[in-house]
C-alpha cells in the first residue's frame, strides 16, 4: 500500500460531521413528570449481566467490521480538554478531525472521505477550532457550565453557554449538578437543565450526567429521564475526569431510558458515552449495544457520539490491518 | 459486500465459527463410532446416523447398543468399581481434576462439536455449556477430596446407570458422571441418540486422563438401550434426566428392585414479573429463560405471569425485543436462537402450538433460515390456566402468558401445575421477593435473574419434575448410601386369637383413628382385635380403609400452616410431647410389654430420647449459603416436603412411630402415620399424648389397619408428597409403583431391618423430611 498523503477535495460529499438530530425533530422537553421518574427501576445485577454477555452475542467480522469502524470514526467527538491546550494543539486536532484516516486506506477500503463527528474543546478554544474547521461541516462542541465539576455560580454557568454559542459552538456539553441527583432534588435538576437548554438556543445541548459520581444505576436512570424531560438533545455519561467513566452497564441504563422516552413522547434523544473507550473492539461493542437496544436510527452521528481522544488511533491501525493483513503501528498514522 | 454499503446499512454480516477441527475429529474416528466399554472403543456396529439439525447433514454413524454391549459395559463397570472406590478421595480427585483440565484445554472443540450435533448457538456452548462442564468436574474433584472427612459412614452405590437428554448433552453428562465418580461409583452412561458425539469425545478425554478402565462406560443407542440399563440387574442406581413420561416409566420399572433412583424431569416454570420490577431487565431475562437453547430447557421460564397493571406495556416491549432476536446458523457467533434438535421435535412444537385456539399469538418478525429445523420465537398471551399450553411442557421457543393481580394470586397461578422445577421472580422489593420465593413450589428460585447454574448449588425439582438434587453437597448424597450392610427384616404377624381368649378388662376402651386432631371412628365400621402373646384380648383397633386415608390426607393438608411455624415453636411442642409421654411412661411400658412381650421401659425411654433429638434439630437443621461464582447468594433452604405418609415399624410400636413422626413434624411437614400392624395400641394410646401436647389438629394423623391394604392408597394418593415404609411387610415394590401417580418421593426399606434403638441416623431422616430449595439472589446497587 502506498503511503502518500493526498489532500482530500473538501467539495466531495463527506460522511460524518453533522449537527445532532439533523432530520429529526429536536426533543422539546416536557413538564417534569415525577410519577414517571419515581417509577424508574434499574436492577444493577441484571444490567451487568446483559452488558457482560453482549460482546459474546454479537460479532462483526472482516469487511463488515471495517465498515463499522469507519462509521465509528464519524461518531467520534475528537476531544482535547487539557490545561495545556494551545491554539496550535487545537488546530492540529481539527486537521485530524477533517482527515481522520489515511486517504490510501480509504481508497483501499472503497470509501469516500469521512470526518469525525465533531471537535470538542473548552470555551477558550472554540473560536480557534471554528476557524480551523472552516470549510468542513464539522461542528465544534464546547464543554461548558463550569466543566468538569459544575460548581461555579449558576448565572456564570449559563453565561458561559451563551459565550460559547456566540463564539460559534454548535454543540454545548453541559455538566449537571450532581448534588441535585444525590439529594433527590429532581425539580432543581430539571430547572437547571431547562435553563441550560434555553441558553443554548439553536446549539444542541448534551447533558453530562457524570455517572461515576451518581452512586447508583437507579440514579443514572432517573437523572437521564429528568434531563430529557428538560430538553436535552443528548445525554452523555461523563466528563472524562471522574474516577469511573463510560461503562457498558451505565450505557445500557441510559439508552434504555432514551428508548422509553422515545416510546412515550416520540422524540429521539442522542447518546454519548465518554471516557475510557480507547479500543476499536470497544467501539464495536458499543455500536452493537446501540443497534440492539435502540435500533438502527441511533447508528448515526446525529444520534450517537463517542467522547474519545485515543480511540481513533486504534481504529486507524485496525483499518490498516484489514487492508494489508498485517498488524499496524501507530507512527504510520498522522497524529492529531 | 461493499464496505461503503455496509457503512450505510450497518448490518452484522456473517461471523462463522470454524467447524474444521470438530469435523476433523469426526474424520479421525472414521465418521463411525462404537461404544466406550472397559476403556476402549468397540468396533462400530449397526446403528443410526447423527445429524446436524441446522443443515440436516449427517455428522457420523453411531452404533446401536445390543444387550450384549450393555452387559459388557455393566461387567466392566462392576469390575472397576471396587478398586475405584478403594482409592482415596485424593486419588479420585486427581482424576477428576485431570478431566476438568483436559475439557478446558479442548473447550472450543467440545463447544463446536456440541453445536454441530445439537443446534444450539455457539455462544451458548462456548460461554455457558462447556464452562459449566469443567466447573462441574473441578467442583467434584473437590468433593472427592473432602468426602472421607465430611461424609463419614457413607459408601458408593456401586454401578450407576445414567441416561441423559439431548438438550445439554455434555453438561448433563458432567452432572451425572462427576458426582458418581467422586463418590466412588462407576458408570454406564447412555447419551441421547440425537446427541452422542460430545460423550464420545469425553470418552477420548477419559483415556487421555488415564482414568482406570471401566470406571466410565458409554453406550449409544435409542430408548431401548435405556431400558436395558434401567432393567439391568447389575446396576445399583439409576440417574435419569429427561421427560416426565419416561421418568415415570423408569420409576415403575425399577419399583421394588432396590435400585436407588434420581429423576430430573420436565417443567413448566413460572416467570413472575411484579409491577415494581426493572421491566427491561425482566424482558432481557426472558431471552435467557425461554429463548435460551431454543427453549429446550427443562427449567425454562416458559409460563409468564405479569402483574395486570404493567402487562400491556410489558407485552409491547417484549414483542419489540423478540423482533430483534437473530435466528439462524448456530455456528454464527452473532446468533441468538439456533436450530431445534431434530425435525421430530420441531414437529412436536409445531403441532402443539397449531392445536392451540386460545389467546393471542405473536411470532417474532425475525427471518428464518430456509432449511434446517428452526422455529420462530413465539409469545402466546391471554391464556387461561386451563389451556393446554399453560399446563403442558412445549420444550421449544414458545412463551405462554397470563396476568395476575396480587402476590397471592401470582403464587397461586405459579403453583397451579403438576411440575415444580424452577421459578423466576422479578421485583425490586426485597420483602416481596423473599416472601414469595419460599412459597413457590419449585426446587430452584431465581430472583431478578434466570437460568443461573453452578456446580456448588443443587439443581432439581419437586412434584412431577422429579426428585434428587444435582450439584452441591446436597447432590452428592444421591450417589451415596450408608456403608453398613443391611440385615433382612422378618415379617411380624399379630398374635393370633387363642381358642379361648382371656377376657379383657370389662371396661372397654375404644381405640379410634386420629384425624384432624380428633378421634375418628373408622369408615369401615369394622374393628380388629389385638391380643397379647399369651392370648389376652387387649382391645380393638379400627380397621382403616381408603376413605380413612383420604380423610387423614385432607386433614394433613388443612394443617399446612404448620410449615410456617418457627423451628422454636415446633421444638417446644416436641419437648412437650416428650414431657407428657414421660409422665405416662409406666403405662406405656406396660402396654408395650403386653403387645410385644418385651420390656417396654427401654422403648419408652428411647422414644423420649428421640423426641428430644428432633426437638433439638427443629431449629438447627440449617440450610446453606452456597459459594456460587456470582455477586450474590444461592440460599439452600431446607423446606418441608409437605404431607408425608409413613408405614411405621411393626417391631417397635412406639419408637418406630415416634422416629417417623418426630423428624417429619420437626421440619414442618404434616403426616399420616399407619402404626405397627401387629401392635397398634401403643399408637392409639399415643394420640392422647398428642392431644395434651398442643400439637395442632391435622399435623399428625393416625390410621390403623393392615399395611398391605392401606399402602397402595397412601402411595397412590396424588396429594401426598412422600411415602416412607418401615413395615415388616415388604411393600416396597407396590409403594414405588403406586408412587408414579404424582411421582412422590419414596423411602422404602426393601425388606431390610433398621436398628430403631441404637445408632439412629437422624440426618438421614431429616434429609428425607426436607427438600432443598436453592434461591439465587444476585445483588448490587
Amino acid at each position: 500500500m502506498g503511503e502518500t498523503m493526498d489532500i482530500q477535495d473538501t467539495n466531495t460529499t463527506v460522511s460524518g460531521a453533522a449537527l445532532p438530530q439533523v432530520g429529526h425533530t429536536r426533543n422539546p422537553g416536557m413538564a417534569l413528570d415525577m410519577d414517571w421518574v419515581k417509577s424508574v427501576q434499574a436492577n444493577t445485577s441484571a444490567i451487568e449481566r446483559r452488558a457482560k454477555t453482549l460482546p459474546g452475542r454479537r460479532s462483526v467480522k472482516k469487511a463488515y467490521q471495517a465498515a463499522w469502524l469507519l462509521k465509528a470514526i464519524t461518531m467520534i467527538d475528537l476531544t482535547t480538554l487539557s490545561g495545556d491546550d494551545t491554539a496550535g494543539r487545537v488546530r492540529r486536532l481539527c486537521a485530524k478531525a477533517a482527515h481522520p484516516v489515511r486517504p490510501d486506506l480509504l481508497d483501499a477500503l472503497g470509501m469516500g472521505p469521512i470526518t469525525t463527528g465533531a471537535v470538542c474543546v473548552y470555551h477558550d478554544m472554540v473560536e480557534t477550532a471554528v476557524n480551523a474547521l472552516e470549510g468542513t461541516a464539522i461542528p465544534v462542541a464546547a464543554v461548558s457550565t463550569g466543566f468538569p465539576a459544575g460548581l461555579s455560580p449558576l448565572h456564570l454557568r449559563i453565561e458561559e453557554i451563551r459565550e460559547s454559542v456566540k463564539a460559534g459552538a454548535a454543540e454545548i456539553d453541559i455538566v449537571i449538578s450532581r448534588r441535585h441527583v444525590l439529594s433527590g432534588n429532581w425539580k432543581a435538576l430539571y430547572d437547571e437543565m431547562a435553563a441550560f437548554r434555553e441558553a443554548c438556543g439553536e446549539a444542541h445541548v448534551k447533558a453530562i450526567l457524570a455517572t461515576g459520581e451518581l452512586g447508583t444505576l437507579r440514579n443514572v436512570a432517573r437523572a437521564s429521564y429528568v434531563c430529557m424531560m428538560a430538553g436535552a438533545d443528548f445525554i452523555k455519561t461523563s466528563t472524562g475526569k471522574e474516577p469511573v467513566n463510560a461503562t457498558l452497564p451505565v450505557s445500557l441504563t441510559m439508552i434504555r431510558a432514551i428508548r422509553d422516552y422515545h416510546a412515550r413522547t416520540g422524540y429521539r434523544v442522542g447518546y454519548k458515552p465518554a471516557g475510557g473507550i480507547s479500543k476499536a473492539k470497544d467501539a464495536l461493542v458499543y455500536l452493537s449495544l446501540i443497534k440492539e437496544e435502540l435500533g438502527p436510527h441511533w447508528l448515526s452521528p446525529e444520534m450517537f457520539r463517542f467522547g474519545a481522544s485515543s480511540l481513533l488511533g486504534d481504529i486507524e491501525r485496525q483499518l490498516e490491518h484489514h487492508v494489508t493483513g498485517q498488524y499496524s503501528a501507530s507512527y504510520r498514522h498522522a497524529m492529531g | 459486500m461493499e464496505i461503503e454499503q455496509v457503512f450505510e446499512t450497518m448490518d452484522y454480516g456473517p461471523a462463522p465459527e470454524s467447524a474444521a477441527e470438530a469435523l476433523a475429529w469426526l474424520v479421525d474416528g472414521g465418521d463411525r463410532f462404537g461404544h466406550f466399554i472397559g476403556g476402549t472403543f468397540t468396533e462400530p456396529a449397526d446403528g443410526f446416523e447423527s445429524c446436524n439439525p441446522a443443515s440436516g447433514e449427517v455428522l457420523a454413524t453411531l452404533s446401536q447398543a445390543t444387550q450384549d454391549d450393555v452387559d459388557a459395559a455393566v461387567d466392566a463397570a462392576r469390575k472397576a468399581q471396587a478398586p475405584w472406590a478403594r482409592k482415596s478421595g485424593h486419588q479420585r480427585a486427581r482424576y477428576l481434576y485431570a478431566i476438568a483440565r483436559l475439557i478446558q484445554k479442548h473447550s472450543r472443540l467440545f463447544a463446536v462439536l456440541e453445536t454441530l450435533d445439537n443446534g444450539k448457538p455457539i455462544r451458548e456452548s462456548r460461554d455457558i455449556d462447556i464452562p459449566l462442564v469443567h466447573r462441574h468436574f473441578y467442583y467434584h474433584a473437590g468433593l472427592a477430596q473432602l468426602m472421607n472427612d465430611e461424609l463419614p459412614g457413607m459408601a458408593p452405590h456401586g454401578v450407576c446407570g445414567q441416561i441423559i437428554p439431548w438438550n445439554f448433552p455434555l453438561l448433563m453428562l458432567a452432572w451425572k458422571v462427576a458426582p458418581a465418580l467422586a463418590a466412588g461409583n462407576t458408570v454406564v452412561l447412555k447419551p441421547a441418540e440425537y446427541t452422542s458425539l460430545t460423550a464420545l469425545l469425553f470418552a477420548d478425554i477419559c483415556q487421555q486422563a488415564g482414568l482406570p478402565k471401566g470406571v466410565v462406560n458409554i453406550v449409544t443407542g435409542d430408548g431401548a438401550v435405556g431400558e436395558m440399563i434401567v432393567n439391568h440387574s447389575g446396576i445399583d442406581k439409576i440417574a435419569f434426566t429427561g421427560s416426565t413420561s419416561v421418568g415415570r416409566r423408569i420409576r415403575e420399572a425399577t419399583a421394588g428392585s432396590g435400585k436407588a433412583l434420581t429423576l430430573e424431569l420436565g417443567g413448566k416454570s413460572p416467570y413472575i414479573v411484579f409491577d415494581d420490577a426493572d421491566i427491561d431487565s425482566a424482558i432481557e431475562g426472558l431471552v435467557d429463560a425461554i429463548w435460551f437453547n431454543q427453549g429446550q430447557v427443562c427449567c425454562a421460564g416458559s409460563r409468564l405471569l405479569v402483574q395486570e397493571g404493567i402487562a400491556e406495556d410489558f407485552y409491547t416491549r417484549l414483542k419489540a425485543r423478540m423482533d430483534n432476536l437473530r435466528i439462524g446458523d448456530p455456528l454464527d457467533k452473532c446468533i441468538d436462537v439456533g436450530a431445534v434438535v431434530d425435525p421430530v421435535q420441531l414437529k412436536t412444537i409445531t403441532d402443539m402450538v397449531d392445536a392451540n385456539t386460545e389467546g393471542q399469538t405473536y411470532v417474532a418478525k425475525c427471518p428464518l433460515p430456509e432449511r434446517g429445523s428452526f422455529y420462530p420465537p413465539t409469545l402466546i398471551t391471554g391464556l387461561s390456566p386451563a389451556a393446554t399450553l399453560m399446563q403442558d411442557e412445549i420444550f421449544g421457543p414458545v412463551l405462554v402468558g397470563t396476568t395476575f393481580r396480587t402476590p397471592g394470586e401470582a403464587v397461586a397461578l405459579a403453583n397451579n401445575t403438576r411440575y415444580g422445577l424452577a421459578a423466576t421472580v422479578w421485583t425490586e422489593n426485597v420483602n416481596l421477593a423473599l416472601d414469595i420465593a419460599p412459597k413457590l413450589v419449585a426446587g430452584v428460585v431465581w430472583v431478578n435473574a434466570t437460568n443461573l447454574f453452578d456446580a456448588a448449588a443443587g439443581f432439581g425439582g419437586v412434584r412431577e419434575s422429579g426428585f434428587g438434587r444435582e450439584g452441591g453437597w446436597e447432590g452428592i448424597q444421591a450417589f451415596l448410601k450408608p456403608a453398613a450392610k443391611p440385615k433382612a427384616l422378618k415379617p411380624i404377624a399379630p398374635h393370633a386369637r387363642p381358642d379361648e381368649p382371656e377376657v379383657a378388662d370389662p371396661l372397654d376402651r375404644t381405640a379410634k383413628n386420629y384425624v384432624g386432631g380428633k378421634q375418628a371412628r373408622p369408615d369401615s365400621g369394622y374393628a380388629t382385635p389385638v391380643y397379647t402373646a399369651r392370648g389376652r384380648l387387649l382391645g380393638h383397633v379400627g380397621t382403616g380403609n381408603r376413605k380413612d386415608i383420604r380423610n387423614a390426607v385432607e386433614a394433613a393438608h388443612k394443617a399446612a400452616g404448620w410449615a410456617k411455624t418457627t423451628g422454636h415453636l415446633r421444638a417446644q411442642i416436641l419437648y412437650y410431647i416428650a414431657e407428657n409421654l414421660s409422665a405416662r411412661a409406666g403405662e406405656f411400658a406396660t402396654r408395650l410389654k403386653d403387645l410385644t412381650g418385651k420390656d417396654g421401659k427401654a422403648e419408652v425411654e428411647a422414644s423420649i430420647d428421640r423426641l428430644f433429638t428432633y426437638a433439638a434439630w427443629a431449629d438447627k437443621f440449617d440450610g446453606a449459603a452456597h459459594g456460587v461464582p456470582i455477586r450474590g447468594v444461592a440460599l439452600a433452604m431446607n423446606e418441608p416436603v409437605g404431607v408425608i405418609g409413613a408405614l411405621c415399624a411393626d417391631e417397635a410400636p412406639l419408637l418406630g412411630l415416634v422416629s417417623a413422626m418426630a423428624p417429619a413434624i420437626a421440619m414442618g411437614n404434616t403426616c399420616v402415620l399407619i402404626p405397627s400392624e401387629p401392635y397398634p395400641l401403643a399408637a392409639t394410646d399415643f394420640y392422647q399424648v398428642l392431644e395434651t401436647s398442643d400439637v395442632p389438629g391435622g399435623v399428625v394423623n393416625i390410621v390403623t389397619g393392615a399395611h398391605a391394604d392401606l399402602a397402595p392408597t397412601l402411595a397412590g394418593h396424588m396429594d401426598v408428597d412422600a411415602v416412607w415404609s418401615f413395615s415388616s411387610t415388604n411393600l416396597s415394590a407396590e409403594i414405588e409403583k403406586a408412587s408414579t401417580s404424582n411421582l412422590k418421593r419414596t423411602w422404602v426399606n426393601n425388606g431390610h431391618a433398621r436398628d430403631w434403638a441404637g445408632g439412629h441416623d437422624a440426618k438421614t431422616f431429616l434429609r428425607a423430611a426436607t427438600e432443598v430449595k436453592n434461591i439465587w439472589i444476585p445483588y448490587g446497587e
